[in-house]
Formats: structure tokens, sequence, C-alpha cells
């Protein structure tokens, strides 16, 4: 009993952090006449999925009444392209600057560093610039290349770092054996950092999933992320208020990062199980 | 098979120098020892000669082939690391084969050398683990088979028994020397154990400060050693030095320790040396014996400290207000404070020259 307070404060912790959650669960549950006649807390009376089923297929957002099926594939086509581009040129060029072959490859690495403290509201109009005299303004292509770049700096940090701690043994006996810069790189080195692949693949994802400002400047009519269809279906002003649609709506749209945590995390594991970093 | 010829290789570091003008002629189906304390430049000398760093100034010549700017996957060799190196996600089959598809052999080809080295090694139950799961000696063997699976020309080894513990390392040691003599391949090893120096070398280089001491067969290094520092770092229990005058005794030679006189009857004498000359005397602990009744020209000393080892003792003892350590045979009892007449075995002492540590005689 020693460990009560222990225990207690977790759970009020707990609490606090799954009480909201809890709320926008019950009401998308709910039917809308239960929720304008009833309290913000109580639980649904009558239990249904037909607010889910709106948000998923029958909400109508921009004119357009299929709901966020539409803007969920949207979503994938933004973030798996860019996932795989910030993670193969960061994984790449975080092994580069682990060879450290020269002293200003550290410089090199310093600056890209700075790229980590400055937000992407700051550079958001210079990047618009670059993105339209690429010709790639309001395309796919475009708002796939400013999540590259903004993300480049933190993967190619994780990978430095990774690689870095790479017995420099290794990286001779791959020489010795013939390897090149990319054969060691591909047969050597990449399968070691699956971990370190791990963790920029579930954070990559989250932030490139949640985001809604350059999806919203970048991607142009019709190509938008879900997170900027949930806005424009939360802050309509026409007609009453469906809450229940719109926290079904929420908890959809957060669904896919939860997945890809449940998923990664238990590939985190097992490549740290499976004795990937231990020579 | 081929020659290797280093020439007046150098190497520095900034401003530190690393190596000095190094010259080595290794024959073909050698097996030279690179020997001297950490720091002396051994390492860097084979990693030059793998082709891993450019020397600062010299030529490598492989038989009639200049190798010098050559990526070490073109100059034909193979390495085999302190740290074995193995690559962690691969399989042992994996970790063999690696550097036969890199040079691009089909699988068959590969699979069937890859079978060939793990029957010679005796690790073919091996095959399909990861290096993580194979003992220290199992993975050093998986090291020596990646060499070995690519018939190179010239086998670099460094350090490649450090990791294992004292029992593994003697029976490697043998299976090593088996391999060569079976191959007969070039090959350098770099090491600081002077144990496997002496068993394994045809010939041994003794390096210190980035120099090359002393080159010479292992037996020629261990009873004539070119200077005090080979003198004193071949051998365990290192070499007794005592510091004296040339003296006559008897009209015999002898040196002359403040006001004791250590007679040598038999010393191997040089040209140049002269009497009231100051050298270095050199004497390795099995040339000081207990003296036989009858033995002239000893001298007394008195006992501190007994080692045991075994096969021998090593005895300490103060011999004209210095410390000697003595080898004598084991189960005979020595007590400290006790005197005794010791042999000094004068025609196998060496002499070194007081300034400069060269050998003298």
């Amino acid at each position: 009993m020693r460990r009560f307070p222990l225990y207690l404060m977790l759970s009020v912790a707990a609490l606090a952090v799954l009480f909201p959650l809890l709320v926008m669960l019950s009401t998308s549950l709910k039917p809308l006449a239960e929720i304008n006649g009833g309290s913000l807390f109580a639980l649904p009376r009558e239990p249904t999925l037909d607010a889910w089923a709106k948000a998923w297929g029958g909400a109508c957002i921009s004119g357009d009444c299929r709901g966020l099926s539409v803007w969920f594939g949207n979503s994938f086509a933004i973030v798996l392209p860019a996932l795989f581009c910030s993670l193969a040129l960061g994984a790449l060029t975080g092994y580069a600057l682990s060879l450290r072959a020269a002293r200003w490859m550290d410089i090199l690495f310093a600056a890209l560093l700075i790229g980590l403290f400055i937000p992407p509201q700051v550079t958001l109009y210079p990047m618009i610039v670059l993105v339209r005299e690429l010709g790639l303004f309001g395309t796919l292509g475009g708002l796939v290349f400013a999540h590259t770049v903004w993300g480049l700096a933190f993967v190619t940090l994780l990978f430095r770092n990774f690689f870095l701690s790479v017995p420099r043994d290794l990286l001779k006996a791959a020489r010795v054996d013939g390897a090149g810069f990319l054969a060691t790189f591909w047969h050597v080195m990449l399968p070691l950092s699956l971990p370190v692949c791990a963790v920029a693949l579930v954070l990559q994802f989250t932030y490139i999933w949640n985001d809604f400002i350059l999806g919203l400047t970048f991607a142009g009519p019709g190509r938008q992320p879900v997170t900027v269809a949930l806005n424009i279906l939360a802050g309509s002003q026409l007609g009453p208020q469906e809450y229940n649609v719109n926290m079904a709506a929420t908890m959809i749209a957060a669904l896919p990062t939860i997945l890809v945590y449940l998923l990664s995390g238990r590939l985190f594991v097992r490549g740290i199980a499976a004795g990937a970093v231990k020579g | 098979m081929q020659p290797v010829r280093l020439q007046g290789i150098a190497k520095s570091f900034g401003a530190t120098p690393v190596l000095d003008r190094i010259d080595l002629d290794i024959e073909p189906g050698e097996f030279l020892v690179l020997l001297g304390p950490s720091g002396c430049g051994k390492s860097t000398l084979l990693n030059i000669v793998a082709g891993l760093e450019q020397p600062s100034a010299g030529r490598i010549h492989f038989g009639d082939r200049d190798v010098t700017a050559l990526e070490p996957d073109a100059r034909d060799i193979a390495m085999v690391f302190q740290s074995y190196a193995l690559y962690p996600t691969m399989s042992v089959r994996r970790n063999i084969g690696f550097a036969l598809k890199m040079r691009g052999l089909d699988a068959a080809a590969i699979d069937a050398k890859v079978a060939a080295v793990a029957k010679l090694l005796q690790i073919e139950h091996l095959l399909d683990r990861r290096p993580a799961e194979l003992s220290g000696g199992q993975q050093q063997r998986v090291a020596i088979g990646r060499a070995l699976v690519r018939e190179p020309q010239v086998f670099l080894l460094d350090e490649p028994l450090s990791n294992l513990d004292a029992k593994l390392r003697a029976d490697m040691r043998v299976e090593l020397k088996r391999l060569h003599e079976r191959a007969r391949r070039t090959t350098l090893y770099v090491t600081h154990d002077q144990v496997e120096a002496m068993t394994l070398a045809s010939r041994i280089v003794v390096m210190d400060k980035g120099r090359v001491q002393q080159c010479d067969r292992p037996e020629t290094v261990y009873a004539r050693p070119a200077n005090r520092f080979v003198a004193g770092f071949v051998g365990a229990p290192t070499m007794n030095f005592l510091e004296g005058e040339l003296a006559l005794w008897d009209d015999r030679p002898a040196l002359r320790l403040d006001d004791t006189i250590l007679p040598l009857p038999g010393l191997r004498g040089a040209t140049g040396l002269h009497v009231g000359q100051p050298l270095v005397l050199g004497l390795r602990p099995e040339h000081l014996s207990l003296a036989m009744p009858g033995d002239e020209g000893t001298c007394q000393g008195q006992v501190l400290m007994t080692e045991p080892t075994g096969p021998d003792t090593y005895v300490l003892v103060r011999l004209a207000g210095r410390e000697v350590t003595a080898r004598v045979a084991s189960g005979i009892a020595l007590a400290a404070g006790q005197t005794v007449a010791l042999r000094l075995d004068a025609p196998a002492a060496s002499l070194f020259d007081i300034a400069d540590g060269r050998r003298l005689n």
C-alpha cells in the first residue's frame, strides 16, 4: 500500500488527459436531439453510430457531400510520398554527414540544425516563393517538397547521431570488402538503423498528418488534407452545429496516427530486441 | 604469392608524426609480425598497407604493382579486425560471402566458396546465425573466414586475438599458425603481445615511436636485441639492466657497479670497447641462476621475494644495491632475506650504449 499515492497521482493525471477524449467519444455516439437537450457530460442514453457514418461518408464539406472519406485519400497521397522522401533523404544525408570525411561537414551539419529552431511559419513565405518558382505551387509535388524540406533537419539529426555510434571498424570492413558509399549504406548501415527508422517514421507521420497550415497553403483546391476538411466542417456557420458529427470526424482524423504509433511501436521494440544496435 | 615492399612510408596527422620513413620487404608467404606498445604506429602502418589510410610519403608495391593510390578492394587484400567488425544484421553466411557479392560473383559460386571455408574452419553449423548469437571465439572464426574466402594476395590481421580469453587465445594462436602453414599466404600481423609475436612470426618487426627498432627472426630478436628498447619490450619478466662500467677482474671482463665487481667470464666482446667505459649490461632472468659449489666468478645477493609460476620460480634478488630477477627451477626453497650466490651467464649477456641504448656486442 506504500504505492497508493503513486497510483493516485497517475490515475488523476490519466483522467485529466483522457477526460476530453471521453467527452468526445460520448458526444459522438449521441443523436443530435440528445445533445441539444442534455448535459455535455452525460453518457449517451441511446448510443448510435449514425454520426460516425455521416462524418465518414455523408457530411457536406465545401459543397461535396461525401464526408471525410475523400479528404482521407488526399491526406494519404500527401503523407506517403512526403514520408518516403524525408526518410530516404534524411537517412542518406545523415549517413554522409556521419562519415565526417572533412571538417566542413560538421559545420554543414550545424547549419542544418538551425533549421530545427526556426518554426515553419517564419519561412512560410520564402517557401511559397521557392515552390512557385519551381512551378510546383498548388500541386501535390509542391506540398511534398515543402514537407520534405521542413522535416529534413530533424530526420538528418536522428540518423546522423545514430550512424556516428556505429563502430568505425564496420565501415572499414565494408570498404575492404569492396562496398562503396551507396553499397555500404544499403547493405550495412540502413539495416542497422531499423529502430531509428521506426522513430523517424512515427514522428514524421504524426507531424505531416496533423499539419494544417502547409496543407492549406500549398495543396490547392481538391487536394487539401483531412485537417483542412475538419476545420471547414467544424467552422461552418450555416445551419445548426452537428456536434456529434464534428466529434466523430475529429476522432476519425486522429485514428491513423494512433495506429502508426501502435504498429511502429512494436517494430521499434523488435528492432532493439533483435540486437540491431549491439555488435 | 607476391612480395610486399614498403619504401619510405611516412605518416603524420596534422603536426603529429606517427610513422617515420619505414622501409620493409615482406617475402612471399612470410608471416611478418608488427610488435610494439600502443601508439607506436603499427596499426597505422597496417591501415596504410590495407589502403584504409594514405601515407604522407612513400610507396607500396605488391610484386611489381604500385598499389599506393589504390582502394583496399583493388589491392587484393583481406583484413581481420580486433573487434571482428562482423555485419550485425547479416547471417554468418552473408557475412562471409559479402565481399564476393560486392565483386559480382553469382550466387552459386558464392555458396560453394562459403561452404568450403566454413568446412575448413568448422563453422558449418553456424552459417545461418547472426553474429550476436555467436561466442567470441566463433565470431573470431567467422572474421577469419570472411578474410580467407577472398583468397587474397596479402592477409592483414589487426590484433585479432586480443578480445579472447587466455585459453581461447592460445588455441586460436595454434590454429592461425596451422592455417598459415597450410595456405602459405603473405601475412602481416599486428600485436602488442610478444608471445603471439614469438610463436607465430617468421620475422618480427619491433616498432616504437613510429620507427622500426629491429626486424629479424624471433630467436634473434630475443637473444640479440638491437637496442635497449627491444631488449626491455621483448621477454617477460623483462630483462635485467645493470648500469656500470667495463672493468677487468683477474684479466677477464667484468662490470664495476659502484664498489662491487661482477665477473663476466666469457663475455662476448666487440671492437671499440675499452676498460672504464660506462655501459648497460642486459641479462635475462634465465641467465641468472643459483651458483653450484665450485663455480667461479659468482656474486652474492639477498633474496627479496619469490614468484612461483609453476614450472619456474622468479626470484627478486638485491645485487650490488640493484634489484634483479633470476629464474630458478621450482622446488628450491628460498626465503626472503636469505643470501644466495648467483652465477651470471656472461656469454648470453647484451651490452648497450649508456647514452643512445644501441647494442654494443
